[in-house]
């Protein structure tokens, strides 16, 4: 079973439906133990780093997704969800994230034509020989956020966007953990079949 | 330039979607279900839902619609009218909505965008400024669906808004919605020269041209149209193809 975290924060409305639309086995949960039991787990997210963690924390769930991790149980973490997956942020203060890849957030750079938030849709740019690289060409996906992952550990970046020319994380992975920068329940056909690919992922090991 | 962003706007009232001239004068379009879904699959980038005769009500009855096209609707959804509260907001993003567009409620209480954006993150608070072009060459913002006057300018309001924390700004021309004649290129110029956030653009598109007009001018960060789909003067489908001959970016 796919455990779908809930902490309180946004819309997990359609991710819910784009799961069902799958036809996949999952449940939405704050249960440290629906965690520990699960298959597959997908973080989301919207909102402030330093609040989200909070809530993570108070929910008692950090440490059941660090084992699950540890123990190579596939994770998904989607937006806010992604940025949760490195070690820091920036964001309102320095806080500390779950540390499943090496990393830290910074503020996207406001110096061109592009806007901060960053709303949304972007061509991705796959890089290396990964479950990307067969996504069909000029495949888009839809953004909203302000942060973006940074990380010296490059090849954990499996596709860029290019926000104010600058290339900015877009998946990033290491082992079986996977994050998805922008929102692939709001990015349409494609963005399904990248949820799909995900799950495909995870049931090939 | 970043890729067009083609937001489709559906004015809701009761269980229909309408559509007047300068926010008046109402005519049946048809069901917002069946309209969201047809714009879906013909390649619209996001959806705006705006309860037409909320802020005269006091309340929004778009729960049920949002619900309804979020089931297989894959792209973000955004819902104004009568949004009053956080409760309000909560409901809203409960029912599958991404952001709603706050205009009367923030006017009288401008708080609330504060609030809400710590709440709930910036990026889902739109601000919704309806503007009306007044001699001397200025705007006046309007509330309660352009039914009301309420003396403030709209580009010291769009500032102030900004700097309460809302993630994106929707200007709606009084003027020019509905008729179909094309943007208010000097509004949407002036404005997003004010603030730094993302502005979204909306009435008077008549025509694929009124739309590469104004992504031309590297004025708007989305572009906000009714008309045209609704009366199906071009489908987002043709409006697409029309930006991509012209070498605009877009998502096919």
């Amino acid at each position: 079973m796919i455990a779908v975290i809930d902490y309180g924060r946004g819309n997990l409305f359609s991710l819910s439906q784009a799961l069902q639309h799958l036809n996949t086995c999952y449940q939405v949960t704050n249960d440290p133990e629906d965690v520990a039991r699960a298959t597959q787990i997908i973080l989301p997210g919207v909102g402030a780093f330093g609040d989200g963690m909070r809530e993570l924390n108070r929910s008692g769930l950090v440490i059941p997704i660090q084992d699950a991790a540890r123990r190579g149980v596939w994770i998904l973490g989607i937006c806010l969800g992604m940025q949760f997956l490195v070690d820091s942020s920036e964001e309102f203060g320095d806080h500390k994230g779950l540390g499943l890849i090496p990393g830290r957030t910074r503020k996207l750079s406001t110096n061109g034509f592009s806007r901060v938030p960053n709303v949304g849709w972007r061509w991705l740019h796959p890089k290396g020989n990964n479950f990307l690289s067969d996504l069909a060409p000029k495949t888009m996906a839809y953004f909203v956020h302000s942060f973006a992952v940074q990380t010296d550990f490059k090849e954990s970046v499996l596709a860029n966007i290019k926000f104010n020319d600058e290339d900015i994380p877009a998946v990033i992975r290491r082992d079986n953990v996977i994050g998805y920068q922008f929102h692939p329940e709001k990015s349409g056909p494609a963005g399904l079949e990248l949820i799909q690919r995900f799950l495909r992922c995870s049931c090939e090991g | 330039m970043d890729p067009a962003r083609v937001i489709a706007r559906l004015d809701v009232k009761g269980l229909n979607v309408v559509k007047g001239i300068h926010l008046e004068g109402l005519r049946i379009i048809g069901r917002p279900g069946d309209l969201a879904r047809r714009y879906y699959v013909d390649g619209v980038d996001e959806l705006l839902f705006m309860d037409v005769v909320a802020s005269l009500y006091g309340r929004n009855s778009l729960l049920g619609v949002i619900e309804d096209a979020a089931k297989d609707v894959f792209v973000p959804l955004t819902v104004g009218g009568g949004i009053r509260t956080l409760d309000d907001i909560f409901a809203v993003l409960r029912a599958g909505a991404d952001k709603v567009a706050i205009n009367t409620e923030a006017i009288t209480n401008p708080e609330i965008l504060r609030t809400a954006s710590r709440a709930f993150g910036s990026q889902c608070i739109v601000l919704s400024v309806e503007a009306k072009r007044r001699e001397g060459g200025w705007w006046e913002a309007l509330t309660d669906n352009g039914r009301q006057m309420t003396g403030r300018n709209v580009l010291d309001w769009v500032k102030e808004a900004e700097a309460l924390g809302v993630g994106e700004v929707l200007i709606t021309s009084v003027d020019q919605e509905g008729t179909r004649k094309g943007f208010d290129l000097a509004l949407v110029k002036e404005v997003r020269e004010k603030i730094k956030i993302p502005v979204i653009m909306g009435g008077g598109a008549g025509t694929a041209e009124d739309v590469t007009c104004l992504l031309r001018s590297e004025k708007a960060d989305a572009i906000c149209c009714a008309s045209i789909f609704h009366y199906d003067i071009c489908s987002i489908r043709e409006l697409k193809n029309t930006l991509s001959n012209e070498g605009f970016e877009v998502r096919v």
